[in-house]
């Protein structure tokens, strides 16, 4: 068999690890990574204040600042994720990923902790919309709380997607476009925005249960303050669904 | 045992057959020529060798692993550099060669990494990113993250392609070094490269091997060595 001389397969944390640390730092090589900070910090900010009026309102909480991160992420999510299988494939680096001792799933998982960590960045820097509502009235800590790990959760699960659409293509406008319009139907559909097509064809009962896979449907309980079961496992799924599938993809080259 | 051993290989793309039923074996300190046109099926058998693809039909076993039955301990025995080197365009050359020590956890990942550079003699780039490279050393950086951790089979796709005589100079010296401990498949079109690297050679053309025999025997086919390609690969 192996000559003495040969190293032992690699352990999968080490080798999860190492990519998550590449892919993490890959973000920060390039100005797009401010851009997308900065973009990112504007429209949530923004989107509270001006769309939402966050302030005139007058109440102590972030519900006005959520409501619009299903969009938020539904954009910037595959923008961020676009990079995570279609530029291997374009750099030719996927052939270099596949023949070192690793397993698929492993540099999977690497690239998407990274990948969602990157977009949790995001989240944080907002953060000070937080404090100032805490400067300004009295929230409920915990709400707030709940409210950026519900976001957190609905990023994560439009990052699966985004991964899905990356592991189908070489060219990143086309991943982009590609889970940008499936995270947008999702979106969509929590609005009932497809009630009136759908309506003639099933019951209230049936369109009640599809609004129900809308982002928003399940992020709205977080900003409550109400971490359930169902909506928590609803992101999971996407999420990891989303790793699994496009693992599977690559796999299946 | 040999190192690397192919046994009825076969791949097809949709209804293309590039691989049709190879075999071969290499030994310990053999260094395996891989020659043929392109679209011959080299690139794709040293893909299927390296765990880069699937084989519809048949077996590589690296250092006696299957590449399909167990991947991981295979490839921990195999360094392969894909056609171009391909390499992280916004990662220093060190930076690279560390990420590849710390992927395959190699211990003393930084000796290690401070070694491969002086063998590949890559010190000078050590700090430049991979994108403002030559060809040159994109071509020995291929190379080093294949031989970075000393593996006991190395399979280089068109190592010397687009260098320069001194550059093609430089991997030849580096893999002749080292080739007497390994099992080595160098695919090439240069001609000429059999006579100073070789010690085998297989000839494939239409995901066939045409000619697998010694380089001595192969270059004893003629005196024009593009004659002797040329009507093995018609």
């Amino acid at each position: 068999m192996s000559s003495e001389s040969s190293p032992p397969a690699p352990r999968a944390t080490s080798a999860i690890w190492a990519i998550f640390n590449r892919e993490f730092a890959g973000y920060f090589r390039t100005p797009l990574a401010y851009v997308f900070l900065a973009v990112f910090n504007a429209f949530a900010i923004s989107l509270a204040f001006f769309v939402g009026n966050i302030y005139e309102a007058g109440v102590a909480n972030l519900d006005r600042f959520f409501l619009y991160h299903p969009w938020l992420w539904a954009f910037l999510a595959p923008a961020a994720g676009a990079r995570l299988w279609a530029e291997e494939r374009r750099q030719g680096t996927i052939e270099l990923l596949l023949t070192w001792p690793i397993s698929v799933w492993q540099v999977a998982v690497g690239k998407f902790l990274a990948a969602w960590l990157f977009l949790a960045t995001a989240l944080l820097i907002t953060l000070p919309i937080a404090f100032t509502i805490g400067y300004l009235g009295d929230p409920d800590v915990g709400v707030i709380v709940s409210g950026y790990i519900g976001s957190l959760l609905c990023a994560g699960a439009c990052l699966g997607i985004a991964s899905i659409a990356s592991a189908l293509t070489r060219n990143q406008v086309i991943a982009f476009v590609t889970g940008f319009l499936a995270c947008f139907l999702l979106v969509l559909i929590g609005y009932g925005v497809f009630d009136e097509f759908i309506g003639g064809l099933f019951s209230p009962t049936i369109i009640e249960e599809v609004r129900r896979i809308g982002l928003w449907r399940n992020l709205e309980p977080f900003t409550l303050g109400l971490v359930d079961l169902r909506p928590v496992a609803y992101f999971l799924t996407l999420s990891f669904g989303g790793l699994g599938l496009s693992t599977i993809i690559i796999e299946r080259r | 045992m040999a190192l690397i051993e192919v046994k009825n290989l076969k791949k097809s793309y949709g209804s293309i057959h590039a691989v049709r039923g190879i075999s071969f074996s290499v030994e310990r300190g053999e260094v395996v020529g891989f020659l043929g046109p392109n679209g011959a099926g080299k690139s794709t058998t040293m893909k299927l060798i390296a765990g880069h693809l699937r084989a519809d039909h048949g077996e590589a076993n690296v250092a006696g692993f299957d590449v399909s039955a167990n991947p991981i301990e295979a490839k921990t025995h195999l360094g392969y550099s894909p056609e171009g080197a391909p390499a992280y365009s916004e990662m220093t050359v060190r930076e690279f060669l560390r990420f590849a020590a710390d992927l395959r956890n190699l211990p003393n990942p930084s000796e290690k990494v401070k070694k491969t550079l002086e063998l590949c003699r890559l010190n000078e780039v050590a700090h430049q990113t991979v994108d403002t490279l030559s060809k040159g050393y994109r071509m020995r950086l291929g190379f080093a993250q294949a031989v970075i951790h000393d593996p006991e089979v190395l399979i280089l796709d068109e190592p010397t392609d687009g260098l320069d005589p001194n550059q093609k100079f430089e991997v030849r010296r580096i893999l002749k070094e080292m080739a007497s401990r390994k099992a080595v498949i160098v695919s090439t079109h240069i001609l000429e490269e059999i006579d100073e690297l070789c010690t085998r050679v297989i000839v494939i053309a239409h995901g066939e091997v045409r000619c697998d025999e010694s380089k001595e025997a192969f270059l004893q086919r003629g005196s024009d060595l593009n004659e002797v390609f040329r009507k093995l690969t018609a």
